[in-house]
Protein backbone atom coordinates (compact mmCIF):
# COMPACT_ATOMS: atom_id res chain seq x y z
CA UNK A 1 0.00 0.00 0.00
CA UNK A 2 1.58 3.18 -0.99
CA UNK A 3 1.13 6.00 1.43
CA UNK A 4 -1.17 9.49 0.14
CA UNK A 5 2.45 11.71 0.70
CA UNK A 6 3.67 10.05 -3.02
CA UNK A 7 0.26 11.55 -5.03
CA UNK A 8 1.94 14.47 -6.36
CA UNK A 9 4.24 12.47 -8.04
CA UNK A 10 3.31 9.49 -8.94
CA UNK A 11 0.02 8.60 -10.53
CA UNK A 12 -2.76 8.76 -8.13
CA UNK A 13 -2.65 6.13 -5.33
CA UNK A 14 -3.92 5.56 -1.83
CA UNK A 15 -6.59 4.12 0.24
CA UNK A 16 -9.57 6.38 -1.06
CA UNK A 17 -8.23 5.55 -4.54
CA UNK A 18 -8.03 1.91 -4.23
CA UNK A 19 -11.32 1.59 -2.49
CA UNK A 20 -13.24 3.75 -5.79
CA UNK A 21 -11.34 1.40 -8.16
CA UNK A 22 -12.33 -1.79 -6.05
CA UNK A 23 -15.60 -0.71 -6.16
CA UNK A 24 -15.73 0.25 -9.79
CA UNK A 25 -14.47 -3.36 -10.73
CA UNK A 26 -16.71 -5.07 -8.84
CA UNK A 27 -19.37 -2.73 -10.30
CA UNK A 28 -18.79 -3.47 -13.58
CA UNK A 29 -18.02 -7.32 -12.94
CA UNK A 30 -21.29 -7.34 -11.43
CA UNK A 31 -23.03 -5.78 -14.40
CA UNK A 32 -20.92 -8.26 -16.99
CA UNK A 33 -21.44 -11.39 -15.69
CA UNK A 34 -25.61 -11.06 -15.56
CA UNK A 35 -25.93 -10.01 -18.43
CA UNK A 36 -23.93 -12.79 -20.89
CA UNK A 37 -24.94 -12.83 -24.43
CA UNK A 38 -24.64 -16.33 -25.22
CA UNK A 39 -24.15 -16.17 -29.16
CA UNK A 40 -24.85 -20.87 -29.41
CA UNK A 41 -22.32 -22.06 -32.56
CA UNK A 42 -24.10 -25.39 -32.81
CA UNK A 43 -22.83 -28.40 -34.57
CA UNK A 44 -23.87 -31.27 -33.34
CA UNK A 45 -26.11 -33.56 -31.00
CA UNK A 46 -24.91 -31.48 -27.99
CA UNK A 47 -27.44 -28.58 -29.24
CA UNK A 48 -30.26 -31.02 -27.57
CA UNK A 49 -28.43 -30.63 -24.20
CA UNK A 50 -28.29 -26.48 -25.04
CA UNK A 51 -32.14 -26.34 -26.20
CA UNK A 52 -32.75 -28.48 -22.49
CA UNK A 53 -30.19 -26.21 -20.35
CA UNK A 54 -31.53 -23.00 -21.77
CA UNK A 55 -35.52 -23.79 -21.65
CA UNK A 56 -37.92 -24.09 -18.72
CA UNK A 57 -36.64 -26.18 -16.50
CA UNK A 58 -32.94 -25.82 -15.77
CA UNK A 59 -33.45 -21.90 -17.65
CA UNK A 60 -30.25 -20.21 -17.84
CA UNK A 61 -32.16 -16.84 -18.00
CA UNK A 62 -32.03 -17.57 -14.14
CA UNK A 63 -27.87 -16.64 -14.26
CA UNK A 64 -28.78 -13.14 -16.30
CA UNK A 65 -27.04 -16.01 -19.71
CA UNK A 66 -30.14 -16.66 -21.56
CA UNK A 67 -30.75 -14.62 -24.31
CA UNK A 68 -28.99 -15.92 -27.54
CA UNK A 69 -27.97 -13.46 -29.94
CA UNK A 70 -27.76 -15.14 -33.49
CA UNK A 71 -25.13 -12.65 -34.23
CA UNK A 72 -21.70 -12.70 -33.05
CA UNK A 73 -21.12 -8.69 -33.24
CA UNK A 74 -23.99 -8.90 -30.10
CA UNK A 75 -22.57 -11.42 -28.22
CA UNK A 76 -20.06 -11.93 -25.66
CA UNK A 77 -20.03 -15.57 -25.20
CA UNK A 78 -19.17 -17.86 -27.67
CA UNK A 79 -20.67 -21.49 -26.84
CA UNK A 80 -19.28 -23.81 -29.33
CA UNK A 81 -21.59 -26.68 -28.82
CA UNK A 82 -20.38 -29.92 -30.53
CA UNK A 83 -18.12 -30.80 -33.15
CA UNK A 84 -16.21 -28.70 -35.12
CA UNK A 85 -14.57 -30.24 -38.77
CA UNK A 86 -11.74 -28.90 -39.88
CA UNK A 87 -13.88 -27.31 -42.80
CA UNK A 88 -16.09 -25.70 -40.36
CA UNK A 89 -13.03 -24.48 -38.35
CA UNK A 90 -12.39 -20.99 -40.60
CA UNK A 91 -16.10 -20.63 -39.91
CA UNK A 92 -15.87 -20.99 -36.00
CA UNK A 93 -12.25 -18.53 -36.24
CA UNK A 94 -14.28 -15.91 -38.28
CA UNK A 95 -17.31 -15.93 -35.79
CA UNK A 96 -14.86 -15.27 -33.03
CA UNK A 97 -13.27 -12.47 -34.66
CA UNK A 98 -16.27 -11.01 -35.40
CA UNK A 99 -17.50 -10.37 -31.14
CA UNK A 100 -16.63 -7.48 -29.81
CA UNK A 101 -14.27 -7.29 -26.35
CA UNK A 102 -14.98 -8.71 -23.74
CA UNK A 103 -15.46 -11.86 -24.80
CA UNK A 104 -15.80 -15.49 -23.34
CA UNK A 105 -15.15 -19.03 -24.88
CA UNK A 106 -17.16 -21.50 -23.61
CA UNK A 107 -16.20 -25.23 -24.73
CA UNK A 108 -19.34 -27.42 -24.72
CA UNK A 109 -18.70 -31.08 -24.28
CA UNK A 110 -15.96 -33.49 -24.99
CA UNK A 111 -15.98 -32.73 -28.79
CA UNK A 112 -15.40 -29.00 -28.13
CA UNK A 113 -13.50 -29.42 -25.26
CA UNK A 114 -11.00 -32.19 -26.96
CA UNK A 115 -12.54 -33.61 -29.93
CA UNK A 116 -14.06 -36.63 -28.13
CA UNK A 117 -13.99 -39.92 -29.05
CA UNK A 118 -12.67 -38.49 -32.97
CA UNK A 119 -9.01 -38.72 -34.13
CA UNK A 120 -9.28 -39.17 -37.69
CA UNK A 121 -9.32 -36.18 -41.03
CA UNK A 122 -12.14 -34.84 -40.21
CA UNK A 123 -12.84 -33.32 -37.03
CA UNK A 124 -10.82 -30.68 -34.91
CA UNK A 125 -9.46 -31.57 -31.56
CA UNK A 126 -10.72 -29.55 -29.21
CA UNK A 127 -11.66 -25.67 -30.18
CA UNK A 128 -8.91 -24.36 -28.64
CA UNK A 129 -5.98 -25.42 -30.66
CA UNK A 130 -8.31 -22.61 -33.14
CA UNK A 131 -9.56 -20.26 -30.42
CA UNK A 132 -8.71 -19.50 -27.05
CA UNK A 133 -11.42 -21.22 -24.80
CA UNK A 134 -12.36 -19.60 -20.68
CA UNK A 135 -13.96 -22.77 -19.57
CA UNK A 136 -14.32 -26.29 -20.56
CA UNK A 137 -17.27 -28.32 -19.82
CA UNK A 138 -16.61 -32.12 -21.01
CA UNK A 139 -19.26 -34.98 -21.06
CA UNK A 140 -20.73 -36.85 -23.83
CA UNK A 141 -23.25 -34.77 -23.75
CA UNK A 142 -22.80 -32.72 -20.35
CA UNK A 143 -25.51 -32.87 -18.37
CA UNK A 144 -27.14 -29.89 -17.72
CA UNK A 145 -26.08 -29.03 -13.98
CA UNK A 146 -22.70 -29.12 -15.55
CA UNK A 147 -23.54 -26.50 -17.68
CA UNK A 148 -24.98 -23.92 -14.96
CA UNK A 149 -22.06 -25.03 -13.24
CA UNK A 150 -19.65 -23.86 -15.72
CA UNK A 151 -21.55 -20.40 -16.23
CA UNK A 152 -21.66 -19.81 -12.32
CA UNK A 153 -17.60 -20.78 -13.05
CA UNK A 154 -17.49 -17.61 -15.23
CA UNK A 155 -19.48 -15.53 -13.91
CA UNK A 156 -17.31 -15.70 -10.64
CA UNK A 157 -14.54 -15.28 -13.10
CA UNK A 158 -16.17 -11.93 -14.57
CA UNK A 159 -16.58 -10.72 -11.46
CA UNK A 160 -13.29 -11.04 -9.80
CA UNK A 161 -11.41 -9.20 -13.37
CA UNK A 162 -10.05 -6.16 -12.18
CA UNK A 163 -9.72 -3.20 -14.61
CA UNK A 164 -7.48 -0.82 -13.62
CA UNK A 165 -8.05 2.79 -14.72
CA UNK A 166 -4.59 3.49 -14.09
CA UNK A 167 -2.72 0.91 -16.01
CA UNK A 168 0.52 0.24 -17.95
CA UNK A 169 -0.16 2.62 -20.67
CA UNK A 170 -1.73 5.65 -18.89
CA UNK B 1 -42.67 -63.56 -56.54
CA UNK B 2 -39.35 -62.08 -55.34
CA UNK B 3 -37.27 -65.26 -55.47
CA UNK B 4 -38.60 -65.51 -59.90
CA UNK B 5 -37.98 -61.95 -60.13
CA UNK B 6 -34.60 -62.61 -58.69
CA UNK B 7 -33.77 -65.58 -61.06
CA UNK B 8 -35.11 -63.37 -64.06
CA UNK B 9 -32.15 -60.65 -62.83
CA UNK B 10 -29.78 -63.11 -62.78
CA UNK B 11 -30.42 -64.97 -65.50
CA UNK B 12 -30.41 -61.91 -67.75
CA UNK B 13 -27.42 -59.93 -65.90
CA UNK B 14 -25.13 -62.35 -64.91
CA UNK B 15 -26.07 -65.42 -66.48
CA UNK B 16 -22.01 -67.43 -65.77
CA UNK B 17 -22.66 -66.91 -62.05
CA UNK B 18 -25.78 -69.67 -61.74
CA UNK B 19 -27.91 -69.72 -58.78
CA UNK B 20 -29.11 -66.05 -57.62
CA UNK B 21 -26.72 -65.35 -54.78
CA UNK B 22 -28.88 -63.62 -52.04
CA UNK B 23 -27.27 -61.92 -49.12
CA UNK B 24 -29.59 -60.92 -46.45
CA UNK B 25 -32.58 -60.56 -49.04
CA UNK B 26 -30.80 -58.61 -51.58
CA UNK B 27 -29.82 -60.00 -54.58
CA UNK B 28 -25.95 -59.67 -55.29
CA UNK B 29 -24.91 -59.13 -58.71
CA UNK B 30 -20.88 -59.44 -59.13
CA UNK B 31 -20.44 -58.12 -62.50
CA UNK B 32 -17.45 -56.97 -65.14
CA UNK B 33 -16.63 -53.28 -64.46
CA UNK B 34 -17.26 -52.59 -68.28
CA UNK B 35 -20.46 -54.03 -67.87
CA UNK B 36 -22.12 -51.32 -64.69
CA UNK B 37 -23.67 -48.66 -67.20
CA UNK B 38 -25.48 -51.00 -69.22
CA UNK B 39 -26.67 -53.42 -65.89
CA UNK B 40 -27.99 -50.46 -64.24
CA UNK B 41 -30.07 -49.65 -67.45
CA UNK B 42 -31.49 -53.02 -67.45
CA UNK B 43 -32.26 -52.68 -64.42
CA UNK B 44 -33.82 -49.67 -64.50
CA UNK B 45 -35.60 -50.53 -67.73
CA UNK B 46 -36.38 -53.99 -67.74
CA UNK B 47 -36.80 -54.90 -64.15
CA UNK B 48 -38.32 -51.54 -62.67
CA UNK B 49 -35.76 -50.60 -60.36
CA UNK B 50 -36.32 -47.06 -60.29
CA UNK B 51 -34.22 -45.73 -57.51
CA UNK B 52 -30.83 -45.46 -56.67
CA UNK B 53 -29.92 -46.04 -53.51
CA UNK B 54 -26.31 -46.15 -52.94
CA UNK B 55 -22.85 -46.16 -54.35
CA UNK B 56 -19.73 -46.74 -52.41
CA UNK B 57 -16.16 -48.57 -52.32
CA UNK B 58 -14.64 -51.12 -50.51
CA UNK B 59 -10.94 -51.34 -49.91
CA UNK B 60 -9.36 -54.32 -50.17
CA UNK B 61 -5.39 -53.43 -49.54
CA UNK B 62 -3.99 -56.70 -50.20
CA UNK B 63 -6.62 -58.05 -52.98
CA UNK B 64 -5.06 -57.81 -56.78
CA UNK B 65 -8.42 -54.93 -57.90
CA UNK B 66 -8.31 -53.36 -54.74
CA UNK B 67 -11.57 -52.27 -54.44
CA UNK B 68 -15.04 -53.27 -54.54
CA UNK B 69 -17.57 -50.77 -56.42
CA UNK B 70 -20.95 -51.60 -54.71
CA UNK B 71 -24.26 -50.09 -55.80
CA UNK B 72 -27.37 -50.43 -54.36
CA UNK B 73 -30.57 -50.22 -56.70
CA UNK B 74 -34.66 -50.47 -54.94
CA UNK B 75 -37.55 -51.26 -57.20
CA UNK B 76 -40.75 -48.93 -55.66
CA UNK B 77 -43.07 -51.66 -57.68
CA UNK B 78 -41.81 -54.62 -56.10
CA UNK B 79 -40.24 -53.52 -52.99
CA UNK B 80 -36.79 -56.05 -53.72
CA UNK B 81 -32.88 -54.24 -53.23
CA UNK B 82 -30.62 -55.60 -55.74
CA UNK B 83 -26.69 -55.21 -54.67
CA UNK B 84 -24.31 -54.54 -57.99
CA UNK B 85 -20.59 -55.09 -57.56
CA UNK B 86 -17.64 -54.53 -59.55
CA UNK B 87 -14.09 -54.61 -58.87
CA UNK B 88 -11.47 -51.89 -60.05
CA UNK B 89 -7.61 -52.02 -59.91
CA UNK B 90 -5.80 -49.22 -57.84
CA UNK B 91 -4.05 -48.00 -61.15
CA UNK B 92 -6.98 -47.70 -63.16
CA UNK B 93 -9.80 -46.96 -60.74
CA UNK B 94 -12.72 -45.85 -63.54
CA UNK B 95 -16.22 -46.74 -63.73
CA UNK B 96 -19.18 -45.34 -66.16
CA UNK B 97 -21.22 -42.59 -64.25
CA UNK B 98 -25.33 -43.59 -63.50
CA UNK B 99 -25.85 -39.74 -63.72
CA UNK B 100 -27.57 -39.88 -66.93
CA UNK B 101 -29.47 -42.89 -65.59
CA UNK B 102 -30.51 -41.75 -62.17
CA UNK B 103 -29.69 -37.77 -61.19
CA UNK B 104 -29.21 -38.88 -57.15
CA UNK B 105 -26.08 -40.54 -58.55
CA UNK B 106 -24.31 -37.04 -59.07
CA UNK B 107 -23.67 -36.63 -55.42
CA UNK B 108 -23.09 -40.06 -54.02
CA UNK B 109 -20.22 -40.56 -56.59
CA UNK B 110 -18.80 -37.06 -55.95
CA UNK B 111 -18.50 -38.29 -51.61
CA UNK B 112 -17.18 -41.66 -53.07
CA UNK B 113 -14.72 -40.41 -55.51
CA UNK B 114 -12.83 -37.98 -52.91
CA UNK B 115 -13.52 -40.69 -50.15
CA UNK B 116 -11.73 -43.66 -52.59
CA UNK B 117 -10.61 -41.91 -55.26
CA UNK B 118 -12.20 -43.95 -57.72
CA UNK B 119 -13.52 -42.00 -60.90
CA UNK B 120 -16.61 -42.40 -62.31
CA UNK B 121 -16.08 -41.96 -65.77
CA UNK B 122 -18.56 -38.74 -67.65
CA UNK B 123 -19.60 -37.27 -64.14
CA UNK B 124 -18.33 -34.11 -65.17
CA UNK B 125 -18.51 -32.75 -61.55
CA UNK B 126 -15.93 -34.43 -58.97
CA UNK B 127 -14.99 -31.79 -56.67
CA UNK B 128 -14.82 -32.57 -53.28
CA UNK B 129 -18.58 -32.52 -51.49
CA UNK B 130 -18.00 -33.26 -47.89
CA UNK B 131 -14.43 -32.64 -47.75
CA UNK B 132 -12.69 -29.01 -48.82
CA UNK B 133 -10.55 -27.99 -51.46
CA UNK B 134 -7.03 -29.29 -51.46
CA UNK B 135 -6.89 -31.93 -49.12
CA UNK B 136 -4.40 -34.41 -50.46
CA UNK B 137 -5.47 -38.17 -51.05
CA UNK B 138 -8.57 -40.28 -50.00
CA UNK B 139 -9.26 -40.94 -46.50
CA UNK B 140 -11.65 -43.70 -46.14
CA UNK B 141 -8.51 -45.94 -48.07
CA UNK B 142 -7.09 -47.93 -45.13
CA UNK B 143 -3.35 -46.78 -45.85
CA UNK B 144 -4.50 -43.01 -45.06
CA UNK B 145 -3.11 -42.33 -41.64
CA UNK B 146 -5.49 -42.24 -39.10
CA UNK B 147 -4.04 -39.39 -37.46
CA UNK B 148 -3.04 -37.40 -40.14
CA UNK B 149 -4.99 -34.06 -40.03
CA UNK B 150 -5.08 -31.43 -42.67
CA UNK B 151 -5.93 -27.92 -41.05
CA UNK B 152 -7.77 -24.65 -42.78
CA UNK B 153 -6.92 -22.11 -40.04
CA UNK B 154 -3.45 -22.65 -38.35
CA UNK B 155 -3.25 -24.13 -34.53
CA UNK B 156 -2.64 -21.32 -32.10
CA UNK B 157 0.60 -22.03 -30.36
Amino acid sequence: MTTTGNVATTPPRGPAFEYLTTKKDEFVGWARKFSLFPYPFVTACCGMEFMSVSSTPYDTDRFGAALPRFTPRQSDLLMVVGTVSHKQAPVLKRVYEQMCEPKWVMAFGACATSGGFYQNYAAVAGIDKIIPVDIYIPGCPPRPEMVIDGIMKLQDRIAAERHPIINKDF
Amino acid sequence: MTSSLFEQVQQALAPAAGEPDVAHGVLVLNIESAAVAATAKALQEQFGFDMFLDVTAVDWPERAPRFDVVYHFYSTRDHVRVRVKTRVPESDPVVDTLVPLYGSARYMERECHEMYGIVFRGNDDLRPLLLYEGFVGHPLRKDYPKQREQPLVPYRK
